[in-house]
This record gives structure tokens, sequence and C-alpha cells, in this order.
């Protein structure tokens, strides 16, 4: 399975990519393999606001629908419209055209707490031993 | 069996229930009796009731005509017997009619979508208002006070636990909502207006003006439905700009039977779908290229979803939507109008009658399907015996419901009623009030 160097990792699944002090979030190849087919995703709206770990898009395959957490707090600038008409697009290319949202961080600082590409591959292999 | 579970005697099974709280004689009932005693007792009780009455009640719950067929049709086992279909796909005749059912219901909506069918209107309603909320992410509910009030009181009963609040607003002198008094309600706080139409008092509501006015405000609306017979003739919600509308199909072939079980439903558009709560059946093709039938969209339902379900209902009410659904097939387009209009004649007949009675007035003088609210110049109870001496229930008296109508009746006036009926009725009280 491929985790970037360019991410970071939460264990809840998610990945943040930061380009221009914007965060990029998407879910990990990992939790798309776990879910399978992606046949809907529900996202949030520009401008809504999230604090750490909270609830803001819903993915739902043909097994399950799942919440998606907010790895960083901050303010939705922009949401993956494409996904509406192209769920796939998560299960095809999860870290490129299968993203979730932007997001403005309200402290960047938060970035710190969370999983570098190797300590996520482990954490993977870890679970995935249990 | 005592011996198998290691005590001596009947007496020891109970020894762990105090002496005090034991019965010591024997329960104070009747000795046994036969087969043939027991069937001449129970057709003695049944002899109590009344079955000659002449009844003029409605309120939700009214008093149609039901082909025979349908009984005749909802007999067969494989029908009758069934519960909702976990091994789904082997059930095709079931979901066949379930998807039927769903299809009805949109097109006498005018929505995109139906669940599978709900307990009942006021359980289809509290549970719109539950969807409303999720969609719209706000609390507060401007509910008419036209709203049935049973259906207001289950409304009441969802909400109180999940943070809701619902905020009544009273009817105009017309009977249809105060227009004035909603549109100073509503803010950005306003989840949803929630009417009945036609409500309570039997007045239509003015759904294009009240779907404007929730549109302007990020609101949505809401549309209860007790009388189904009504979309006979009434423009459908759907189109007037309704987002959910929702009721009681009762009046489609399902007898009023004490006020249940009947049968919910539960439409709304396309954009909400994810929000719908319940089951939903789909159409589909299998391997071959056969039509067949699916359970779709479960991943919202509680089974799958668990606490993140839209909501804990996880079956439907599927015999007797099939009721309805059989009815709507029978009488087709052309029929259920054709009732529904001889609904508007008699009750437009019943009330140029009761107005050349000068001591009643009609309290509502708005728009109306098949229901009209008379006031009496006394209380109800005061010429309550006559009516029982006549054989007569002229309707429902509103004072337990609304203490401000105190002399008002709620009278309904369904294709089950003749001429002479209704001029017996009118008799009655132009003698009495």
């Amino acid at each position: 399975m491929k985790f970037p160097a360019d991410c970071v990792y939460t264990r809840e699944h998610e990945w943040v990519r930061v380009q221009d002090n914007v965060a990029v979030v998407g879910i990990t190849e990992h939790a798309q393999k776990e879910l399978g087919d992606v046949v809907f995703v529900e996202l949030p709206k520009v401008g809504d606001t999230f604090d750490t770990n909270e609830t803001f898009a819903n993915v739902e395959s043909v097994k399950a629908v799942s919440e998606v957490f907010s790895p960083v707090a901050g303010e939705v600038l922009e949401v993956n419209d494409a996904l509406a008409a192209s769920p796939q697009l998560v299960n095809d290319d999860c870290y490129g055209d299968g993203w979730f949202v932007k997001l403005k961080m309200s402290d960047a600082r938060e970035l710190k707490d969370l999983l570098n590409h190797e300590e996520y591959a482990e954490f993977v292999a870890e679970e995935s031993a249990e | 069996m005592l011996r198998e579970i290691g005590v001596e005697s009947l007496e020891d099974l109970f020894a762990g229930i105090p002496a005090e709280l034991r019965l010591k004689s024997p329960l104070n009932l009747p000795t046994a009796l036969s087969e043939p005693e027991l069937v001449e007792k129970f057709k003695s009780y049944a002899g109590k009731n009344s079955s000659d009455l002449l009844s003029f009640l409605g309120a939700g719950v009214n008093d149609h005509y039901i082909p025979t067929a349908i009984d005749a049709l909802i007999s067969r086992g494989e029908f009758l017997t069934s519960y909702t279909p976990y091994q789904a796909e082997i059930a095709q005749g079931t979901l066949q009619a379930v998807f039927e059912f769903q299809t009805l219901m949109c097109q006498l909506t005018g929505l995109d979508v139906s669940n599978a069918s709900m307990y009942d209107g006021s359980t289809a309603l509290a549970e719109a208002v539950l969807m409303a909320a999720r969609i719209s992410q706000r609390r507060r509910f401007l509910v008419a006070a036209s709203v049935h009030p049973e259906y207001r009181a289950v409304m009441n009963t969802y909400a109180r636990h999940q943070d809701l609040a619902l905020t009544e607003i009273a009817p105009a002198e017309c009977g249809s909502i105060d227009v004035v008094a909603l549109d100073q309600r509503l803010g950005a706080d306003v989840s949803a207006i929630v009417v009945q139409s036609p409500n309570f008092f039997g007045n239509l509501e003015p759904l294009a003006d009240l779907a404007g006015l929730a549109h302007r405000h990020n609101a949505l609306l809401v549309v209860a439905v007790a009388e189904a017979l009504s979309f006979g003739i009434v423009n459908p919600p759907g189109p007037a700009g309704a987002d959910i509308v929702c009721g009681e199909a009762q009046s489609l072939g399902i007898p009023a039977s004490f006020g249940g079980p009947h049968v919910g439903f539960l439409t709304c558009r396309e954009t909400f779908l994810r929000n719908l709560p319940g089951r939903l059946i789909g159409q589909t093709v299998d391997t071959e290229g056969n039509r067949g039938f699916v359970p779709t969209l479960s991943t919202r339902e509680q089974h799958i979803r668990r606490e993140k379900a839209t909501s804990n209902i996880c079956t439907n009410q599927s015999l007797f939507a099939l009721m309805a659904t059989i009815y709507c097939s029978l009488l087709g387009k052309k029929g259920i109008r054709e009732v529904a209009i001889q609904n508007v004649a008699k009750t437009q007949y019943a009330l140029s009658e009761l107005q050349k009675i000068s001591s009643l007035k009609l309290r509502f003088p708005g728009p109306r399907f098949n229901e009209l609210v008379i006031e009496l110049p006394v209380p109800y109870e005061a010429i309550a015996p006559k009516f029982q001496e006549a054989k007569i229930i002229p309707g429902l008296a509103l004072k337990a419901y609304y203490p401000h109508l105190a002399n008002c009746l709620l009278l309904s006036f369904t294709e089950t009623k003749s001429k002479a009926d209704i001029d017996r009725l009118v008799q009655l009280l132009g003698s009495v009030a």
C-alpha cells in the first residue's frame, strides 16, 4: 500500500497534505480498501468550520457508511465537487483526484500531532495484525 | 419438570418472592367455559356495540368505501403472513408491492422519492421533522396549530429528547395558518414550516406561498396529509414547493379499526434521499437482464449504520401499504378523482344546508376538502343525548383539543354518506341547535 511521504496521517485513516498553508484532506488507501466501492460522499459546505476530530464528511460504500474526521481544526475553503458525480475517484486516486476538502487551518501546529508516512504505515500494520 | 430444574415443589420455585407479596387466595376469575359457551359470551359482548350509528366523524380517520377485492387479495398467505423481507431477494412479490406503493405515493404527492411506508401519519410526521433537522442542521420548527393534535403530541414526544424546539402558529380566521404571524417568526434558526393540508379543521393551506416563505429563509416546507384521498382533486404539495410530504394513507382502502393499525407515507425531493428514514425498495435487473427488486440504500438504516442511522425504524407497514396500493390500482387516476369529487360535492351540499340554520356558524370559511367546523350556540354535551337517541354521531367535539373552540364540532362528509343521511343530520341539528 502507498502512503506518500508528502502527507501526514491520522489514526482514523485520513491524510493531510499542506500546500501554500492550506490543508488538503482525504482518506488513505488503507481506508478506501477497507470500505470497498465508494458510491457516495457527503461533503460539508464552503465556509463550514470544524474542530479537530469533528465529523466533516460521510463516505458511503456498498458495505457501510463511515464518518470522516477533521485531522485539524479549520474552515472549509473548497470541496471536491467532482466526487458528487464520480465517487469512485476515492477508490481510483485517493491521494489525488479523490481528495475531500481544502481547509484553512486554525493552528498549523496541530500537524505536529499527526503521524508521518512511516509511523502511519507501522500503525496500519499493527492494526491489521490485531 | 420441577425435578429437571432441581426444586421439590411449585412452592419452592416461588420461594424467592416474599410471603407478603404472594397471592394467598385463588385469582378472582370466572370458572372455565366450554367453547360454545365462550362463543355465546363474546357474542353477547359484541351485541353491546352499536352498528347502526350514522357517523360524521373524521378527524384523521375517515369513513370511505373499501372495495372487497382488497381483503381477498391481501388474504393470500404470501402477503398476509410475511414479515419485512430480511432474505430480501427471494421475496420478489413483497418487494414489488412495496415498490409500487412507493411509486404511487410519489405520483400522489408529486415528489421524487418515497420510502417503503411508516407506521402511521403521526410517526411519519415526527420522522419528517427529524429529517428536516438533519438536512437543515437547525433546531426550531414552526408548526401550525391546525396540524392534527395527536400528530403534534407524537411530534413533541420525538422532539423532546432531540433538542428540537416546536413553536405553534395559530390559524387565521379563515382556518389556514396565520401567514403574517408565521412570517414574523421566521428566521435563520428555523428548520422548517410544518403544516397539515387539508388541516385538522378541513381547510387547505396556501402551500405555494408557504414554500416561498420557507425557502426565502433557507428553511424547508414539511406538509402532512391526513386525508390522502384529497390528492384526487387538490393540487399535489410537491409541485407547490413542499420539500417533504408525509401523512396517513388510511383513506386508501384501510378500515378505521378504532384508530389503527393504518399506514404512513413519507416522500421527499431526491436531493434529500440520503436523509430519508426507513426502508427503500429499488428496481434493478438480475444477471440475466430480468427486472427485479431489491432493498436499496440500506447503509442509511439501523441494521447497518447502527446509532448513526437516519432512524430506528427498520421495518415498514407492508400489509397496509399493500392495501393502499391495491386501492389505488383498482380505482386508477380517474376513480380516485371521482371519489374525491364526490367528497367535495357532499361536503358542499352539507355546508349549504347547514348554513340555512341561523343558530349555526361556519367557523373557518376558507377552502376545504371534506371536513368543516361548525359552532353550536351551546356546548355539544348539552345536546348530545338527542343525537344518541337518534343514533347519529354528528362529529368530533373540539373542546378537548382546542379549549377556545368549546362549542365547535368537526364534521366529515365522505362518499359513504347519502343525501338522505346528510338531510337527517341537518334536520336534527336544526331542531336542537
